[in-house]
């Protein structure tokens, strides 16, 4: 069977994608596990996996001559981030804005422009058993997750069988996750708040045209809106974890369902067989 | 004016049902929904929006083949890969830095305006409300936070408010920075799991790079008091005082379900303890910070 990378996502947060995708991955065995939710990731209090090797991710800031620069301002004319501003006799430069786009180089007469190296995060990478795991972890008081998304990224090994943890929300650093995925599970809770990000979860995935199924995490608590929405669009849902005080205790110790309660094993085993007969793999 | 954002690092802790309890608490306040991605508290405000403005975030490039020469500059220059070998624009990828534009030697490329959604503003029947909308896919949700906020503060001037409401995004990132700036107090929700732990403790030190007073309530406290204590007495070394601790209650979904904030919905234990803690904030804002 052929290898796909399948991404978790969910619009709202703390719906459960964390849960799914490390349960998924302990219920396949051999995988490699990518956690793109540099804010706040999360996977590996369940993974567990022994972090062995640690990248620093930075970004290229520009360095002004002052020799060189003159103060015609010209590169904070053309910073479309606002991230130079001349200032009579003085040019300053606010690293934590700039998208590293080479425009102000671009555009200096004077050639006054060259570049620092800016650390904004680091990527670490362990084992747990044959899970092959990395994340990735954006600094305090950055901006900027997307470079440390696209490192995390570069390292998808195509001869695994490869899981996304995706962070919360619609925005870049969703798309940039999911894109290039087979297949995108969305998770979400049977709340009104719950439905509406769902629906602006699929219309991210329909605008990326990757197919995508849904999982009803805590179903029972709220009301059949989520359901009735997935039957309409015809959205397959590949599974129902039900709100449990257990599975609740579990999550908050950081315990993976399926290595807890053996049947969930079996479960997570046919979300990937659904996923698959959907894909036509 | 004060201005208070509720924010908690990981989703889902229950950031936005708390900020519509406080609705039906603070009798003089505007509120501001800044998770411009996954906006829900219109769902339990219904607001009537009042004002709608179109978002213009970054813009985007906009390239016109038939002056283009196939020289292949943009796609060798543009560093978010957004200008395919093709010469075809990647829009999901363009973040409007203009290098594309600047570097086109036959002018193919303009850098044209790029409607990224909209910010409302709107009254409810909790007072003004500002919020937004992000269409799906797009950049630059910090920039419109900061037209959301921007908005509050307008209409807690003009209606004599002396306090904005924000309920912020998840994260510790770009749109939560924009979120917590220059803001009087912080307050982090947070749950007694393992994950949550690990969220909060990075959420509180954002607050404190930005040297921004933060407290922390803990929602769901019960589902696990061994956890419970250890948030405790984490925020107790920190020297962070927890306002509030609030108990499971599945009454809170099912306010939810009647769009009804839980205030609204019930008088039981939990509307108790959200009504304490808010007496706490209360003194707190109009105190020290």
């Amino acid at each position: 069977m052929k290898n796909m990378i399948i991404s978790v996502a969910s619009g709202k947060g703390g719906t459960g994608k964390t849960t799914v995708s490390t349960n998924l991955a302990f219920s396949i065995g051999d995988v490699q596990f990518i956690d793109c939710d540099v804010e706040e990731p999360n996977a590996n209090i369940f993974i567990k996996a022994k972090i062995n090797e640690s990248e620093n991710i930075s970004v290229d800031i520009p360095r002004i001559n002052k020799k060189k620069c003159d103060y015609c301002g010209k590169c904070s004319e053309f910073c479309a981030y606002n991230a130079l501003a001349v200032v009579p006799n003085n040019i300053l430069v606010f690293p934590e804005l700039c998208h590293s786009c080479g425009g102000c180089e671009l555009v200096c007469p004077r050639d006054a422009v060259g570049w620092n190296k800016r650390i904004i995060g680091k990527l670490e990478h362990g084992q747990a058993g044959n899970i092959d795991f990395y994340h990735g972890l954006l600094n305090v008081g950055e901006m900027q997750a997307i470079p440390v998304i696209r490192a995390l990224k570069r390292k998808i090994d195509k001869n695994k069988q490869v899981i996304i943890d995706v962070p919360p929300g619609t925005s870049c650093p969703v798309i940039e996750s999911v894109n290039g995925s087979d297949y995108c599970i969305l998770v979400t809770e049977p709340t009104p708040f719950g439905l509406h990000d769902l629906k602006l979860a699929v219309e991210v995935i329909k605008h990326l045209n990757i197919p995508f199924g849904v999982i009803i995490n805590r179903d029972n608590i709220g009301d059949k809106k989520v359901e009735i929405y997935c039957k309409n669009e015809n959205i397959p849902i590949l599974l129902k974890i039900p709100e449990s005080k257990k599975i609740a205790n579990l999550y908050s110790k950081g315990i993976a369902l399926v290595n807890e309660i053996h049947e969930w094993n079996q479960s997570f085993s046919q979300v990937l067989t659904q996923i698959k007969k959907e894909v036509k793999l | 004016m004060k201005q208070l954002t509720v924010i908690s690092g990981k989703g889902g802790t229950g950031k936005t049902s708390i900020t519509a309890a406080f609705a039906s608490l603070a009798n003089n306040a505007v509120f501001a929904d800044c998770d411009v991605d996954a906006a829900d508290l219109h769902l339990i405000f219904r607001p009537e929006i009042k004002k709608t403005s179109i978002f213009q975030g970054l813009k985007i490039a906009d390239i016109d083949k038939d002056k283009c020469i196939d020289c292949k500059k943009c796609f060798e220059s543009c560093k978010f890969d957004a200008i395919n070998n093709n010469i075809e624009l990647i829009k999901e990828s363009c973040e409007g830095c203009g290098v594309c534009a600047y570097i086109c030697p036959v002018d193919a490329i303009k850098m044209i305006d790029r409607d990224s959604g909209f910010a409302y503003i709107s009254e409810s029947r909790f007072g003004p409300v500002a919020h937004a909308n992000l269409k799906t896919a797009e950049e630059a949700s910090g920039k419109l936070v900061t037209v959301v906020r921007e908005n509050a503060k307008k209409l807690a001037e003009e209606k004599n408010k002396d306090l904005v409401i924000i309920d912020g995004p998840p994260g510790i990132g770009c749109p939560v920075i924009a979120s917590l700036t220059g803001v009087d107090l912080v307050l982090v929700v947070t749950e007694p799991t393992l994950s949550a732990i690990h969220d909060l403790e990075r959420i509180l030190s954002v607050a404190n790079h930005f040297k921004i007073s933060a407290v922390v309530c803990i929602n769901k406290y019960d589902i696990n008091l061994e956890n419970t204590k250890k948030i405790e007495q984490y925020c107790k070394t920190n020297n962070i005082s927890v306002v509030g601790k609030l108990p499971y209650d599945k009454k809170i979904t099912q306010a939810m379900v009647h769009q009804k904030n839980i205030i609204e919905f019930s008088d039981g234990k939990l509307s108790q303890d959200i009504k304490d803690m808010w007496s706490k904030l209360k003194t707190i804002l109009s105190t020290d910070v």
